[in-house]
């Protein structure tokens, strides 16, 4: 009998294109997402090479980081509309589609490529964002590239990569009622650090990862990048084939069927082995709040604010510090008492509808704390429709919340949604870092629960109390 | 892009662990269609307040650090975001060569994308790089060729880089010129898998 396998290492092998001695491996991509930020000088080093886009039919572009939210068709900043204009024109030169501000599947590029079923099992997808990694939700080998590898993969349909190491995080029992997917990531991260997952790719196993939804996989899967791994994947199963079955670009009828088939044989043989393992029970995760300035420094709602005295080393002290005198936070007190001047639900890890749907549950008949502004951005224009349609945005707007149009938006403020110097947010992205979501602004990471139920009362709360009538 | 066989340089120390790359350069500036332009806005939150002044409590802007080409951080440097904006920013501004105990997978592959020599040394090692550099002006040889960190008072140590990343660094390829020459390989196995 062959030797197990990991479905890291069957991906790899079929996509490996020239090997030799000493040398990465030449990898084949089969699907390139490309957005506004970081391809236009990868285009230009085509052209001033004289070079073609070798794979139109597998690259596949969107408009999402730059994109106001209010009116979407209005670009008040110059150098903003001007890297749209450049991504429209280069589109058109070198005849890739391009999902622009006009059309219909317009969204966050990780979130239009899975709802139109661009991102299959077994394909190797890269985009110039480090949050390619949510495709790895679908079993798919996604990662994040710079620029000059979007460029490589548009004339080459290429990458050079060494074949990377196999992290097993393995989720044990069941996530209690009311604890999320995304508090399962950021307790992940909290255990075992920003930096676990450098030189690996993560597969996460377990019954908790086989229970999650689609929707959830790509929550854990996106924020893989946040652990230091390009890359996290979970092994395809019936709820990835339930979820792509009559997505448009999907396989149909018997082609579907005998995708399964080819599907099933990807995932993880019994009795692989991995390089390293990791484990962690769901059953004791808690809903989690960062306090800090990575996503590491995270802490359950129930938590204190951390000491940096109690920390082992002076460096490790050190930054707790630095991070409290940023967030602007008092060591040992409690996190739930911590007041929020702004919400925030979207972004590629929690945007897409049974995002809001859980979120709407929340404020469903009350309104949002006086002292907070709090906006709602779709993660796509399809997610938006969507939600219209089943009267969220009609829940979240008599709470007080405003309902926006699909992109990036505050999750990195590039376009006109900042949080102001001094202010703090709580919100559904996945960056805490210094500066994200504005200069001198304070994030804190939450589920959507979470922030919801931070925008009703004004500050951290439980939402396991706050909600047990909902679940119930 | 530029071949790098060695460099000699002043040595700037930001002895931080977990610089991300909105650290390096903030989102606001990564609305630039071209490749230069950037190191004005290297570590720009931490560089200047908000009226657009230097600010003196941070390092870098400190007269002995002027015309520094060697970054020296903490581990995990260049984590977060992919955007190649973070090496052509510090390349931009003059820095050559980063030391670190570890980097971030995609920066570090960002950089040897564009000729910048990341070198990664044990935190013992950079522990007395950082003592020095901060007491005085502090020169280092950063030899590519030889894998080697030196300085000329007798601190010297090797490191490791996959070898490919090696030869084009030392070389300056055109990586979609090298690859191209596998044209046949591609087209056979897009054929084979269509």
């Amino acid at each position: 009998m062959a030797e197990p396998k990991t479905i890291i290492e069957k991906i790899w092998e079929q996509h490996v294109v020239h090997q030799e001695e000493g040398k990465p491996d030449l990898l084949y991509i089969d699907l390139h997402l490309v957005h506004e930020v970081t391809s236009p000088q990868a285009f230009e080093g085509l052209r001033m090479n004289g070079r073609k886009v070798r794979r139109p039919d597998r690259t596949f572009a969107t408009m999402d980081h730059n994109v106001p939210t209010l009116d979407r068709y209005f670009v008040k900043d110059p150098v903003s509309k001007k890297q749209m204009e450049t991504l429209k024109k280069n589109c058109e030169e070198f005849n890739v589609f391009l999902a622009d501000i006009h059309h219909p599947d317009q969204g966050i590029v990780h979130v239009i490529g899975p709802e139109l079923g661009l991102t299959q099992p077994g394909k190797t997808i890269v985009c110039g964002d480090s949050h390619t990694s949510t495709h790895g939700a679908f079993g798919a080998l996604a990662f994040g590239i710079g620029t000059s590898e979007v460029e490589h993969v548009l004339a080459t349909q290429t990458l050079w990569q060494a074949k990377p190491k196999t992290l097993n995080v393995k989720v044990n029992g069941e996530l209690g009622t009311g604890v999320t997917a995304k508090d399962l990531i950021l307790a992940i991260i909290a255990k075992f650090g920003v930096r676990f997952g450098t030189g690996y790719v993560i597969e996460y196993t377990g019954d908790a990862i086989r229970n999650l939804t689609m929707e959830e996989r790509m929550t854990v899967c996106n924020m893989s990048i946040e652990a230091g791994a390009r890359a996290g994947l979970i092994s395809p199963d019936e709820t990835t084939f339930a979820y792509l079955r009559g997505k448009r670009y999907a396989p149909e009828g018997e082609d579907f069927d005998a995708a399964v088939e080819k599907w099933q044989a990807l995932a993880t043989d019994e009795g692989a082995r991995y390089d390293a393992t990791v484990e962690i029970d769901a059953s004791q995760v808690e809903p989690q709040v960062t306090w800090g300035t990575n996503p590491s420094m995270c802490i359950p709602i129930s938590a204190t604010i951390p000491v940096p005295e109690a920390a082992e080393t002076a460096s490790d002290q050190d930054e707790i510090k630095r991070a409290l005198e940023y967030m602007g936070l008092e060591a040992g007190k409690p996190i739930a008492n911590v007041p929020v001047d702004h919400v925030f639900i979207g972004s590629c890890t929690n945007s897409r509808l049974s995002d809001l749907r859980k979120a709407a549950e929340i404020v469903r008949g009350k309104k949002v704390n006086p002292a907070v502004q709090a906006i709602v951005v779709p993660g796509s224009q399809t997610v938006k429709l969507a939600a219209e349609a089943e009267g969220l945005n009609q829940i979240f707007k008599e709470a007080g919340f405003q309902w926006r149009e699909a992109g990036c938006s505050m999750c990195l403020a590039m376009n006109d949604d900042i949080v102001p110097a001094g202010e703090r947010c709580a919100s559904t992205s996945n960056r805490n870092f210094e500066g994200r979501q504005g200069t001198g602004a304070r994030t804190h990471l939450v589920s959507p629960e979470m922030a919801a139920a931070a925008a009703i009362e004004g500050h951290f709360v439980d939402v396991r109390n706050y909600t047990a009538k909902i679940y119930s | 892009m530029e071949p790098i066989r060695q460099h000699h340089g002043l040595v700037y120390p930001l002895n931080r662990a977990n610089i991300d790359t909105d650290q390096i350069i903030p989102k606001q500036f990564l609305k630039r269609i071209e490749r230069q332009g950037f190191g004005q806005f290297l570590f720009y939150n931490w560089r200047f307040n908000d009226d657009g002044a230097a600010r003196e409590d941070f390092s870098l802007n400190q007269d002995k650090y002027a015309g520094a080409s060697i970054l020296v951080a903490g581990e995990n440097f260049g984590c977060g975001s992919s955007r190649e904006h973070a090496p052509w920013a510090l390349q931009d501004f003059g820095f050559k060569v980063i030391i670190a105990p570890s980097f971030a997978d995609i920066f570090y592959n960002n950089c040897t994308k564009n000729g910048i020599l990341p070198v990664k040394l044990s935190e013992a090692e950079i522990e007395t790089i950082v003592k020095k550099a901060e007491a005085t002006k502090y020169l280092l040889t950063v030899n590519l060729e030889e894998q080697s960190v030196y300085d000329n008072a007798g601190f010297q140590t090797a490191f490791e880089l996959p070898p490919y990343q090696r030869e084009m660094l030392l070389n300056g390829w055109d990586e979609i010129a090298v690859t191209l020459t596998h044209e046949e390989k591609i087209t056979a196995y897009e054929q084979l898998r269509s």
